[in-house]
């Protein structure tokens, strides 16, 4: 990632040191990130959901989510080995790097289980995305972010 | 615009919906005769609370809802769009794309493969609204 938006929504004096360590993420994972530019990759990589952008996650977690799509967060998402394979370069290639304070060789599959991701929203986005049927998921990331699909979360 | 023009513009039309009808019997054919699919059989099939599938997924209407003509929500929460032929007349109009679909949604909602009766069924069923 190499344009990123370095201000993050936290303000006071006793937040200070969260906010620095929060930046500090952010240098690398929050932002704007580059949208999905393949295309293969965007048709079926946004059926279900809005296309993942690759920076959102580390190349280990790529590898893992394309070597299981038929198990798929409890479903069958799977594909034919060559479109699977191209995918997964794709992903791999423009993967973000390892977010501190998780394990290089086992990250989490989901976003929403990343460090920087928690800190940005707390428990009651979480809940509200529960509650709230038009959102339905806190994965469902552009019923609250507008202009998801351009890579852009400052919103 | 001429009318005759006007009158070629509606023939264009009218064709280019007869090809994408007849890429849908095509769809349906391949799955048998169909003369041997029921609508209400597939309507049946396609509400039904089914099991050996994934626990998240218990039926086509987990997704699809019992309305086809209304529009659809995946868990993730994306709209899905209606699957009635009549309110989406582009569906099953691609064998790739329904043959896909059918293998990852039957695996996920039964744990198996749907046999070609029970898709012609469907097909018949969501066309037929
Ligand atoms: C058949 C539907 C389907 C398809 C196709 C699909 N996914 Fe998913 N995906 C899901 C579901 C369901 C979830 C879980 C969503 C939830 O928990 O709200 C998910 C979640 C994810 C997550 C975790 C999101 C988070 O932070 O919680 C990632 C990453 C992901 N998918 C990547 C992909 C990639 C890459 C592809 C293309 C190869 C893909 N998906 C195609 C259904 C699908
Ligand atoms: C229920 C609503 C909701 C959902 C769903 C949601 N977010 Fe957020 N997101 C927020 C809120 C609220 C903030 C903090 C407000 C702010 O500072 O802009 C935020 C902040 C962020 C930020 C930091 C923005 C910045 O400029 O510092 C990123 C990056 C982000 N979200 C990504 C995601 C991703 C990726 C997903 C999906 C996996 C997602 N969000 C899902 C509500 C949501
Ligand atoms: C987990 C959610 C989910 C479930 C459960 C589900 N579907 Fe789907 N289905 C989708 C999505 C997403 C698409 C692709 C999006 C689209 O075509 O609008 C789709 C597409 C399809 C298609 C292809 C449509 C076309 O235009 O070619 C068929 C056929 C289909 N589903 C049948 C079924 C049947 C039969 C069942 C039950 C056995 C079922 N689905 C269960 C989510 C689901």
């Amino acid at each position: 990632m190499h344009i990123f938006k370095t201000t993050v929504g936290l303000a006071g004096g006793a937040l200070a040191a969260i906010a620095m360590s929060v930046q500090m993420v952010a240098a690398d994972e929050i932002g704007r990130v580059r949208a999905v530019s393949d295309r293969t990759t965007f048709e079926e990589c946004s059926a279900c959901h809005m296309a993942y952008p690759p920076a959102l996650l580390p190349a280990a977690s790529w590898e893992r989510i394309m070597a299981t799509l038929s198990d798929h967060f409890g479903e069958d998402a799977s594909l034919d080995p060559k479109t699977t394979k191209h995918i997964r370069d794709y992903l791999v290639a423009n993967a973000g790097r390892v977010p501190r304070g998780v394990d290089p060789a086992s990250p989490p599959l989901r976003i929403d289980e990343m460090p920087w991701f928690r800190h940005e929203h707390g428990s009651r986005t979480f809940a509200r995305a529960k509650s709230d049927p038009n959102i339905g998921s806190i994965a469902n990331c552009a019923a609250c972010h507008r202009g998801v699909d351009r890579g852009y979360f400052d919103d | 615009m001429t009318r005759s023009t006007l009158i070629l513009v509606g023939a264009l039309a009218a064709l280019a919906s007869a090809a994408v009808a007849a890429d849908r019997r095509a769809i349906i054919s391949a799955y048998g005769d169909p003369a041997g699919f029921s609508a209400a059989r597939g309507k049946a099939f396609f509400e039904a609370r089914h099991t050996g599938g994934k626990p998240e997924t218990p039926s086509c209407t987990t997704c699809h809802t019992a309305n086809p003509r209304a529009e659809g929500r995946t868990r993730a929460g994306k709209p899905i769009a209606p699957m009635a032929v009549s309110a989406n007349p582009e569906r099953f109009t691609d064998p790739a794309k329904v043959e896909k679909w059918f293998r990852r949604n039957c695996n996920s909602v039964l744990g198996r493969e749907c046999t070609a009766k029970e898709k012609g069924d469907v097909l018949t069923y969501l066309s037929s609204l």
